[in-house]
């Protein structure tokens, strides 16, 4: 496409944001000044410095990289007991090794890994994971935690490389490696198994490749561009498989595509059928690919989990009949409901149970004295229920009969087997829910009054249909009050048994309570079928383990009378996390940020946006800046909303165009964004909350205090130029806020590999002194 | 001064008749007939228990929205309070005033049929469209039946109008006369009617963020007006007062004082009309009433009446013999105080684990004699105050020993009953059994201004620490089995991180005890606390106090027979029966006219296809509309479809239970916005006079519709006239609506 590669001179001039691709660009930046590289870009410099300088950035960052291996490496093995979540994730784990069927609130993909890690490592997955604290013994852990810190570990690299992809200034990549090398909360999180060095790693390289295939922007289809278009698609799909805070991530990049293909709509140099090409590639790698890889992601999950396992109750009967163990599983029953079978009733809400009665009434003083109904878990011979005509007692199971179906809409009675009482509701109240009406079990060997009477109903359906067995999702409708049967989910007290409460609501609002679909199904004259014709689609049991998952979070809240960690807590690195150990004999591990690290980070924040301000206002006011403030302007959100129009280009450094847009464009923003976009979300979120849920937004806010002390460290050296030592300032401020970070980590570096003996609060204690906030408990 | 001598006295009066008209028929179609039906309607069951409060003076909670709304109805006035406001339907007696109580809502509902008008011509459309927009607002039934009862939307509705419309003013002042008298009336009248917004309802919020939004965007193109001149420049201007006149005759006026004033007008008056509102509300309700509980002891001791009677005259500092009783600060799941009784633990609990079988520790929330503690200095032995006084102070060790029983509080490495994970805290017993007691606590104050501070009474928050363990004594919020009576459960934390509420405690009532002996003792605690000083709380703090209640208040998320969900309002898939008549069959619902609701939505539909379709055109360089039209289309968008989408979408977030009628604000902006679309695709999509025709016919049959509609929906509206049930199955147009049919 000739219009898009030659734009030559005026495409440099149109769009400045571009910076060259791959390692060169990146060795480039080698220099102090990106800027003159650039300038002299057009003369080939010399053979042997080019050589040099390519050796001497791959030897940086092997550096970086063998410095966060050995961080995240050292004393792995320690404690040799379960720590924190571990307990849970480990245990997750082993249900891949046994496949086992389970259920969790997270995407499949993280746990996975580790089950796969721990296979692979041999780890045979007979350890228990009971409880933190729990010894490992002879079963072998490092594997999993090996992965896990090998994981955690690239995160510096990643940051480092696209801090240096970003602001083309090694100095500012390596104060961000820096930073999160020398985090001890970074550190502690990698060190074990859990699913946040997983999420992280998937985030970063999602931002890494981003941002690369950004830099390949002026060569679009090529091979590079094609890479890490991709890359960036694979590693969205990652962070979604294994938590849905992967959404953030890919709402960030969503936004970048968005800019961008708006950016290249109004260039009019590009005809439509290149933009729709650009289009099309950004879909099928941004939207198709991600999508197919998590699906896939999934259906290993389902795939390897064949077994059945605590997770079982969390589904639909349907799902169920998957799983090997599990009574639905090859069970073969009548597909259609019959009059005379016998039948149990499952609530589709999760976690409700079986339509229950038992020969135990209703206490005095709770609505009539009557036999009581309730929701059960457990399979019990007292869920059976024979499902009748409502205006015949005849034995429908007489073989003079014919077999007549149940159809939709039809009014039935249901008898209780045990008890040969029907289900009855009157208007009485709930014993628990005081709107709604009381059921019962009521009537002697099945004769009772038009109380028993309901009209059976399947959701959505046309009348006349018949009612398919645990597909079918029916409601029960009372014909007399016209109420609906169904569970509040409420406990009843001890005279229940502790069961759940079933009630007739009179309000006709559709919810998963008062739907039920029908489980077991006996019916001697009807000819048994096979379940696996009724085993759900793949896309179906996609849909509903979603569906159980994001209850299941929703479910999370929090109570009123616990400590919660609150949003507002973590950039302040207010309170820190237990992951082993309580008193002054136990191995003690706690995660809690480097502070020193953290509130670097939180000044940042305040002083990039007073900056950035103070930038965006004096050019609305069409002040001209000089080019290095103007270097740092292009950090500001505001031009990376809008590109900088040419004439304000111009405008801020006249002359300065090529040079400006090599720089730093969209750096800063592009970071404050991400950490944006993980951070603030959490303040509407009603479940419960916890400090590691801050930490991908910590990895944003590290790089952006990366570029923005190198920013402002180079504004001092150019604004003081006369003075003779002026350059020595950049190097100098660097070097003491990389010192200081490292000194920092010495000082706090037993929070995160562990220490024994007393607490922080004794002056015998090592850590004596380092408990700068009272809420802090080590 | 004589002026009037040399020259005639001329007035020019300038009226704009369909304005007065539109008016005219506002008031009419809102105020027929406003008494019937004299009974209580829907939601005036809950909004006349705040009115009776107001005449009572008494002071109240109401977490649904500020202050302000509830005092706008109670302004209807002239009524003694004296109604008992229980069931929905319910008579009227004679001495309540139901057509002044209705007579606010039901003018703020008439007048933004006009300010409909208004904001439609001030958004640079055609007089023909801004008519259409009044007219639409005038057959709304929905609008109309919640402006006829002394409801709060009509009134949000027209302070959202209000702040829309007096923005816009002042934003067409802005280009031709700024800072002159009218500039800044408009910009303090934005100001003035977003705080009256958001004192109205919380709702308003929204309003005024969109307000501020398009302020800041235009503040920010001002930024950018280079003719103006910066700070440094004004300053020098400000000080020559020569320069002022000139000032304004150049549009010369520094940027920096029309970010000022916006400020002010749009940040400022807002905060402090909002917290006017407050200081009126608690100046009027000074008397305790049924909602005291909610607050803190301090809030309730500035109440006359209540717990003010009771702590009048108590000593403020506490002393070693003092006898108290000690509330829990956090109160959830009810207020309640510390409390002990002769029961002791079961042994073992029903799912078999032990306990320490001691005396039964709880929280107990009513006022009773077992309530009471008697601080005792560990040292020594006698339970009165000496004299002087040694008053407790923050890090004192102290003993809470329960006054009937005499046991001390105590906790130890024991499983609590239901919650395993804490310590369990009882009165002490000894059994002999090598268990020995662990009774000190360690007395930390919270709020302490120093490490020597006093515990005060009421003011002091504290928390005690237990000296052995170092466990907090905390209040779990879980109930107590049939053993425990269904009290609360006190429980020893062992990791104390941070500060809760469920862990700090206050003294509420409290004397220096005077009596070592028991019996006298047990007497002393019967009778009631002496009295004398009241301890008034600066208004911050009381304001401060109940603004956090009332967003902290929860209400337990019941279900209702009309509650709905946001998605079923675009397309009026619900409606709420307001009133049924006791006999026949007349009744009042809150029922939209579909006609506008559905073509209000499509209108909506079309702007955003239309606005992304010229964006994109004109991203190549293609421009559809002329500069000025697509400017006015975009400000129009702005306001309209923006003010929809902020009354509406935030709902999605919100967990409360949602009823139809917070749909109406976004309706009435999607009603602004029909008017603005049709006129644009007369203007500029209609390509010949014939379409153009053929398009304003089609747009007049429309409208007959709506009026059609309207007006067959209107004994529902009124609820005027009896339906029979044949008729009343003709207008249950949807399957979901629930209109009511008397089985006879």
């Amino acid at each position: 496409m000739p219009p898009a590669t030659g734009g030559g001179l005026a495409e440099s001039e149109l769009r400045p944001r571009r910076g060259r691709c791959g390692p060169q660009a990146a060795r480039a930046a080698g220099r102090d000044v990106a800027a003159e590289a650039v300038a002299r870009s057009p003369k080939r410099p010399a053979w042997g410095s080019r050589r040099f300088e390519a050796v001497g950035w791959w030897a940086l960052l092997a550096l970086v990289t063998l410095l966060s291996f050995a961080t995240r490496f050292h004393r792995l093995d320690e404690p040799p007991h379960i720590c924190w979540d571990e307990t849970h994730f480990g245990k997750m784990g082993s249900y891949y090794i046994n496949r086992t069927f389970f259920f969790d609130v997270h995407p499949p993909l993280g746990k996975m890994l580790i089950g796969l890690a721990g296979y692979l490592s041999g780890y045979d997955g007979t350890f228990l994971f009971q409880k933190p604290g729990d010894k490992y013994e002879h079963h072998s852990y490092m594997g999993m935690r090996g992965f896990c810190a090998f994981l955690g570990s690239w995160l510096v690299p990643f940051a480092y490389l696209t801090v240096l992809d970003l602001s083309k200034s090694l100095s500012a990549a390596l104060l961000t490696a820096a930073l999160l090398t020398f985090d001890t909360g970074c550190l502690t999180l990698s060190q074990y198994i859990l699913l946040d060095p997983i999420l992280m790693f998937f985030i970063m390289a999602a931002m890494l490749s981003m941002v690369k295939y950004n830099s390949c922007a002026d060569r679009p289809f090529s091979a590079p561009w094609w890479f890490w278009l991709s890359l960036t698609g694979v590693s969205l799909a990652g962070a979604l498989g294994v938590k849905f805070v992967g959404l953030f991530i890919i709402l960030q990049v969503g936004l970048n595509t968005i800019a961008d293909l708006w950016y290249l709509f109004g260039d009019l140099s590009l005809s439509l059928v290149t933009v729709g090409k650009h289009l099309t590639a950004r879909v099928l790698c941004l939207i198709v690919l991600p999508l197919a890889l998590y699906t896939a992601t999934f259906a290993v999950h389902f795939m390897v989990l064949s077994k059945s396992g605590p997770g079982d109750g969390f589904f639909s009967s349907a799902f169920q009949a998957r799983l090997s163990g599990n009574n639905l599983h090859n069970a073969s029953i009548p597909e259609h409901l019959a009059y005379g079978s016998v039948i149990t009733v499952k609530n589709l809400r999760m976690a409700i149970g079986y339509l229950h009665s038992h020969r135990h009434l209703y206490p005095e003083g709770i609505g009539a004295r009557q036999q009581q109904v309730t929701t059960y878990l457990h399979k019990d011979y007292n869920n059976l229920w024979i499902i009748k005509k409502h205006n015949t007692n005849s034995d429908p199971l007489d073989p003079s009969f014919p077999v007549e179906f149940v159809r939709h809409g039809d009014i039935i009675r249901l008898e209780h087997k045990e008890t040969s009482r029907n289900l009855h509701s009157h208007y009485h109240e709930a014993p628990m829910t005081r709107k709604h009406y009381q059921v019962t079990g009521y009537g002697i060997n099945g004769t009772g009054d038009s109380n028993d009477f309901w009209r059976i109903e399947v959701v959505n359906r046309k009348f006349g249909n018949r009612i398919k067995v645990l597909r079918s999702r029916i409601r029960f409708i009372h014909l007399v009050t016209g109420c609906v049967l169904g569970s509040s989910g409420k406990v009843l007290p001890k005279w229940g048994w502790e069961q759940l409460e079933v009630t007739c609501t009179p309000y006709l609002k559709e919810t998963l309570n008062s739907i039920w679909n029908v489980e077991d199904h006996i019916n001697p004259k009807l000819p048994n079928i096979s379940l696996d014709v009724l085993q759900p689609s793949f896309p179906e049991i996609l849909l509903e383990s979603h569906m159980v998952m994001i209850r299941g979070n929703s479910g999370l809240k929090p109570k009123d009378n616990e400590f919660t960690s609150k949003p507002w807590h973590w950039p302040i690195n207010y309170q820190g996390l237990r992951f082993s150990g309580v008193n002054d004999t136990d191995f003690r591990v706690y995660l809690l940020g480097n502070p020193v690290v953290w509130w670097l980070n939180l000044l940042s924040i305040a002083l990039y946006l007073l900056s950035g301000s103070i930038i965006a206002v004096a050019m609305q006011r069409g002040a001209r800046l000089p080019a290095e403030v103007a270097a740092l302007a292009i950090m500001t959100p505001i031009l990376w909303i809008r590109k900088p129009r040419n004439h304000e280009i111009k405008k801020l450094a006249p002359g300065h165009t090529a040079r400006l847009s090599q720089v730093l464009l969209r750096g800063g923003g592009q970071v404050l964004l991400g950490w944006t976009l993980h951070y603030f979300p959490f303040f509407l979120m009603g479940r419960v909350l916890y400090f590691h849920h801050y930490f991908p937004a910590m990895l944003f806010s590290s790089m952006l205090t990366g570029i923005l002390w190198d920013t402002l460290l180079r504004l001092c050296a150019w604004g003081l130029a006369s003075w003779p030592l002026a350059r020595g300032i950049h190097v100098a401020g660097i070097l003491s806020l990389l010192l200081g970070t490292a000194y920092s980590f010495y000082l706090f570096h037993p929070l995160a590999y562990g220490m024994v003996g007393p607490l922080a609060q004794d002056p015998q204690s090592p850590m004596a002194g380092l408990r700068w906030l009272d809420s802090w408990d080590f | 001064m004589w002026g009037f001598l040399k020259r005639p006295v001329v007035v020019t009066a300038d009226i704009n008749l369909s304005l007065v008209a539109l008016t005219g028929m506002g008031l009419l179609s809102r105020l027929w007939r406003l008494t019937y039906p004299r009974a209580v309607v829907f939601d005036e069951v809950y909004y006349g228990q705040y009115i009776s409060f107001y005449m009572k003076q008494i002071f109240f909670l109401d977490d649904s929205g500020p202050p302000f709304g509830h005092m706008v109805l109670a302004l209807g006035g002239g009524f003694d309070g004296n109604f008992l406001w229980n069931r929905i339907g319910a008579e009227y007696s004679s001495n309540v005033p139901v057509w002044s109580l209705r007579l606010l809502p039901a003018l703020a509902g008439a007048l933004s049929v006009p300010m409909a008008y208004q904001i439609v011509l001030e958004l640079h459309f055609s007089h023909c469209a801004a008519m259409g927009a009044a007219l639409l607002m005038l057959i709304e039934n929905a609008l109309i039946t919640q402006s006829r009862l002394m409801l709060l939307e009509s009134v949000l509705i027209f302070f959202n109008l209000l702040a829309v419309l007096s923005y816009l003013k002042f934003f067409n002042c802005q280009k031709h006369s700024p800072f002159s008298l009218s500039w800044w009336f408009w910009l303090t009248l934005t100001g003035v009617a977003c705080s009256c917004a958001v004192g109205i309802k919380y709702m308003g919020v929204f309003t005024y963020v969109l307000v501020l939004g398009v302020a800041a965007v235009h503040a920010w193109h001002l930024l950018g007006d280079q003719t103006l001149s910066n700070v440094g420049a004004d300053v020098q201007c400000c000080m020559r007062p020569a320069c002022m006149g000139q000032m304004q005759m150049s549009q010369g006026v520094c940027v920096f004082c029309h970010l000022l004033a916006r400020a002010v007008a749009l940040l400022v008056i807002p905060v402090v009309l909002y917290l006017l509102f407050f200081y009126v509300h608690l100046i009027l309700v000074f008397r305790s009433g049924p909602h005291d509980q909610i607050m803190s002891s301090a809030f309730q001791a500035s109440l006359e009446g209540g717990l003010a009677r009771i702590t009048q005259g108590q000593p403020l500092e506490v002393a070693f013999g003092s006898q108290v009783t000690l509330r829990n600060v956090f109160g959830k799941p009810v207020p309640c105080w510390l409390h002990s009784h002769q029961d002791t633990y079961p042994m073992i609990y029903e799912n078999g684990r032990g306990s320490s079988h001691q005396q039964q520790v709880t929280c107990y929330p009513f006022k009773d004699v077992n309530n009471w503690w008697i601080v005792k200095d560990p040292r020594r032995h006698q339970l009165v105050v000496s004299s002087p006084p040694r008053p407790v102070r923050h890090g004192d060790m102290v003993q809470l020993v329960h006054g009937m029983t005499t046991r001390s509080l105590n906790t130890h490495d024991v499983a609590a009953p239901l919650s395993p994970h804490s310590q369990e805290v009882s009165c002490y017993i000894d059994y002999n059994i090598s268990m020995p007691a662990q009774n000190l606590w360690r007395l930390e104050i919270v709020n302490r201004g120093s490490d020597t501070d006093v515990w005060k009474t009421i003011l002091s928050e504290v928390r005690f620490v237990h000296v052995n363990t170092s466990a907090v004594l905390k209040l779990s919020g879980a109930h107590l089995p049939d053993w425990g009576y269904r009290q609360l459960e006190i429980v020893g934390e062992k990791l104390s991180r941070g500060y809760h509420g469920s862990t700090v405690w206050n003294v509420e009532e409290h004397r220096y005890g005077a009596s070592q002996e028991q019996r006298e003792r047990e007497r002393e605690l019967h009778s009631p606390a002496q009295v004398d000083v009241s301890r008034n709380l600066s208004f911050m703090a009381r304001f401060s106090e109940l603004q956090w209640r009332m967003l902290a208040l929860r209400s337990d998320d019941s279900e209702h027979k009309y509650s709905s969900s946001p998605l079923e309002w675009v397309t009026l898939d619900t409606n709420i029966a307001y009133w049924l008549h006791p006999r026949t069959s007349a009744q009042i619902h809150l029922l939209g006219n579909i006609v506008i609701w559905v073509s209000g939505s499509l209108a909506l539909a079309i702007y955003a296809l239309l606005s992304l379709w010229y964006l994109l055109r004109r991203r190549r360089n293609v421009h559809d509309l002329p500069q000025d039209a697509w400017l006015r289309w975009v400000l129009a968008g702005a306001l309209c479809a923006g003010g929809w989408a902020v009354n509406y979408l935030p709902f999605f977030l919100m967990e409360k239970t949602l009823f139809l009628y917070h749909y109406l604000p976004a309706l009435t902006f999607q009603i602004l916005l029909l008017p603005v679309v049709l006129q644009h695709i007369s203007d500029h999509l209609c390509r010949s006079q014939l379409q153009r025709s053929i398009f304003s016919a089609l747009v007049v049959a429309w409208y007959s519709s709506a009026c059609h509609v309207s007006n067959t929906l209107r004994p529902l509206t009124y609820g005027d006239k009896s339906l029979s049930p044949h008729e009343l199955k003709a207008l249950r147009w949807k399957d979901s609506w629930d209109i009511l049919i008397r089985k006879h």
